[in-house]
């Protein structure tokens, strides 16, 4: 039975898994790498024992994530080859030394120094090791920088020829690296994973102080965490339109699918809800506002929107996953905005951190980054379907010579081993907010001597456990 | 003019060596693991990779994306030919990888996290060992694509090849924690690498005879005069390092049986080099067919050479920082 499925779905459906389950990691990692740093310059500059507090505790988190992050990474690395070597036989001179780069510039800069980080404590001076912090920091923004240039030229390709063979050959790496839709996708991702990391630095704040414990610690991760939904979420906003304006110049059916518009039209609407219908050619229980689309997209009321009619079947992607995976993004990023708004409300009424119901809120956003980021993604790469590289490369002309029944067996092989893992790291992180950071941070010295409970200025917190 | 493909050639099969010693060590050391004699000696030899293993790792990532980037079409053909071993290396690297931080963070489940090293660590340098088999008998490709069947990679040879890097990997393990470790954990780690040191010997034997008997190229290049005495020492030396290292393990030495390991290693895969150049695909694709566009080679060259002793600093400064025999108390 299993080897009369089709290899390219199964293999599909593999890649899909394993880059989902991958991408959880660094939206996580990229962000709280960034805030690590930050609350290590914090507490070297102030002296706090609060903000060494808060590190010790995320940095355990850090390291459970970033462990899962390197080992579904080097799934990653390989998988290219196994199931898509005409892929990697014909764009090789092309993605390969990007690749290349983001091993050499970003993984070993973050493997090396996420040792110092995590055991180096009593072995380097206090700024060495806030040096780490930072690296490591770096670290993961380089190796961002490397795959979204790599994803983006697979949307946005440019810079390239093809030659008698079939094989892409570079013309102009400035080109390849900052093709149309790099920018847009670096600023929108890299946001995206601060605003992931927040929400869920927020959301354990906000447990705390709804729980009344370590109520300093909660305040400082509630207090950042909102400053960062304030001043960052409606610059995602931004970041999200420009970057959907520069998807509309270089991909339009990605963007008609996103509407849900089948129909060119001048004036065109933005439907809000709806039940796209590939083979009916309808989006069905379309909720519209008129002209809406016409006038974000063109700037101009009776602007031309391209419906997704324009493009013969054959090249359309799957319309109703980008259509819904796109409000759901939106969605969570309007609810982000919001609470940054409530936050400012709050704030401003010196109320922001003994309102229960913002608590109970923010303890409810706290996975809402990550179900972004994943839609986001969906929407990405469903919306360039049936491409793997828009224009050049069909995905059904880039699998490997494998047959189904291998790939079945491995499809389930990961189901069941990213089930495993996935259980047991979410437990452990769980475990570890549930513990809380410690009661007497201030473990630090050259020979980890405990300073007396006076100087560290516990004796008055109130916490009812730890 | 530069030749690219040959300093790119030499770039992998250099990153490819420094992947097989460093995370040798630490895959030997899970493959160790369940025979230490307690669970404070556990703690011990997991401290004592803990900071690497994932440095350590990225060296495999560095082998697998530099083969992609310099060499795609070898890429293209040996990762489908080989799809099911690497697959399987790659979840016995998730489960161990895992195992490292899941193990510190908890207390009654401990154990499982420890089985899931120990297995882990076996899967992955089995799997590896039988990558090597497989390579070494050659891969059949038609065109630019693998031309074989999924189970091309698996006979009684692979398996052979698959338990003898677990020898090797455990020897570089066990030296590693006499290096490492003191008292009985460090006494129990000599006695492992003396008896493993034999097995590592027979192995080495068996795959050096059989490789130019299973391929009349690799017969004629060692056994041609004057060939063979150009050759020679490769393995005069070898045998030097095995009687080292064996006085070493019996006289107490306690560092450099590590490094006589490294030594052991190199020369296998010098005498492993020697056989198969220049092959990338052995016997279907020389390294120079597979060789990418000189754009991209060279592209990539300039920042390699830029930033490989940058690298290669850093990480010696973490062995440095990390230098020492190490406690069983987490660090963290």
């Amino acid at each position: 039975m299993i080897e009369h499925l089709d290899p390219v779905l199964l293999s599909r459906i593999q890649f899909a898994l394993t880059v989902s389950f991958h991408i959880f990691f660094p939206a996580f990692t990229i962000g709280l790498a960034s805030w690590l740093a930050v609350l290590e310059w914090r507490w070297l500059a102030t002296g706090n024992p609060v903000y060494s507090a808060i590190y010790r505790m995320w940095v355990r988190i850090f390291a459970v994530t970033f462990g899962m992050g390197v080992v579904s990474g080097v799934v990653m690395s390989f998988q290219f080859g196994t199931n898509w070597s005409l892929f990697s036989d014909k764009v090789g001179n092309i993605l390969g030394p990007l690749l290349g780069y983001e091993v050499l510039t970003a993984f070993f800069l973050e493997a090396s120094f996420l040792g110092v980080m995590l055991f180096g404590w009593n072995r380097v001076s206090r700024g060495m090791h806030f040096a780490a912090t930072l690296i490591v920091a770096v670290g993961t923004l380089i190796s961002a920088f490397w795959i979204l240039a790599a994803n983006s030229w697979m949307q946005t390709p440019q810079g390239f020829s093809i030659s008698k063979n079939g094989l892409l050959y570079p013309e102009s790496w400035l080109k390849i690296i900052f093709s149309p839709s790099f920018p847009y996708r670096f600023v929108h991702m890299v946001t995206a994973a601060y605003l992931t990391t927040a929400f869920v630095a927020g959301g354990v704040g906000a447990f705390y102080l709804r729980r009344s414990r370590h109520i300093r610690e909660a305040r400082v991760m509630l207090g950042m965490a909102m400053i960062m939904a304030i001043f960052v979420a409606p610059l995602q906003l931004l970041a999200g339109d420009m970057h959907g304006l520069n998807t509309f110049a270089h991909q339009p059916l990605k963007v008609a699918a996103m509407e849900g518009l089948w129909e060119t039209a001048r004036g065109a609407p933005s439907i809000i809800l709806g039940w796209p219908e590939q083979e009916k050619e309808t989006t069905k229980f379309a909720v519209e506002i008129p002209r809406l689309s016409s006038l974000i997209l063109t700037h101009d009321l009776n602007g031309e929107v391209k419906g997704l009619k324009a493009w013969p079947k054959n090249e359309r992607p799957p319309v109703l996953l980008v259509f819904w995976a796109f409000r759901v993004m939106v969605g969570i990023g309007t609810l982000m905005i919001l609470t940054g708004l409530a936050a400012l409300i709050l704030y401003l009424r010196k109320r922001l951190f003994d309102v229960g119901w913002f608590q109970c809120w923010c303890v409810a956003m706290t996975p809402a980054g990550f179900a972004a980021v994943l839609a986001g993604w969906f929407v990405t790469e469903i919306g360039r379907q049936p491409y793997i590289i828009q224009g050049v490369m069909r995905t059904s002309e880039a699998l490997s010579p494998v047959q189904s029944v291998p790939v079945a067996v491995s499809l389930g092989a990961f189901i069941l081993t990213y089930g495993v893992v996935f259980g047991a790291g979410s437990y452990y992180v769980i475990k570890l907010i549930a513990k809380g950071p410690d009661a007497q941070p201030d473990v630090y010295g050259s020979h980890g001597v405990k300073k007396a409970q006076l100087f560290t200025g516990t004796m008055d917190e109130p916490t009812t456990g730890n | 003019m530069l030749d690219l493909p040959l300093i790119w050639f030499g770039l992998l099969i250099t990153a490819l060596f420094l992947y097989v010693l460093l995370d040798g060590f630490d895959l030997g050391v899970g493959i160790l693991f369940p025979f230490a004699p307690s669970d404070e000696c556990r703690d011990r030899m997991m401290n004592s990779i803990a900071p690497f293993w994932d440095g350590n790792e990225t060296w495999l990532v560095l082998s697998g994306g530099g083969l992609f980037a310099a060499f795609p079409l070898a890429y293209a053909i040996l990762m489908p030919a080989l799809y099911m071993p690497v697959i399987m290396m790659l979840l016995g690297l998730i489960f161990r990888g895992v195992s490292f931080e899941f193990r510190f963070k908890s207390h009654r489940s401990r154990f499982i996290w420890d089985y899931c090293f120990h297995f882990g660590s076996i899967v992955a340098a089995f799997m590896q060992g039988m990558i090597l088999g497989a390579y070494v008998k050659g891969v059949q490709v038609q065109g630019r694509s693998f031309a074989g069947g999924p189970f091309d990679w698996l006979s009684a040879y692979s398996v052979m090849t698959g338990v003898a890097l677990l020898f090797g990997y455990a020897l570089l393990g066990a030296t590693w924690l006499v290096m490492k470790t003191e008292g009985i954990t460090r006494d129990w780690a000599r006695k492992c690498a003396s008896y493993v040191l034999g097995y590592v010997g027979v192995f080495l034997a068996v795959v050096s005879i059989s490789m130019p008997v299973m391929n009349a190229g690799v017969k004629e290049l060692w056994f041609t005069l004057p060939n063979f005495y150009y050759l020679l020492p490769v393995p005069l030396l070898t045998a030097a390092l095995f009687a080292m290292l064996w006085r070493d393990l019996h006289k107490g030495v306690e560092n450099r049986p590590f490094f006589l390991s490294i030594g052991i290693f190199l020369m296998g895969y010098i005498g492993w080099g020697i056989s198969l150049w220049p092959w990338l695909v052995p016997f279907a694709v020389t390294f120079r067919q597979a060789a990418a566009a000189a754009s991209s080679q060279s592209f990539l060259l300039a920042g390699t050479l830029v930033i490989l002793p940058v690298i290669l600093g850093y990480v010696a400064w973490c062995y440095y920082v990390f230098r020492g025999k190490v406690s069983n108390e987490e660090y963290y």
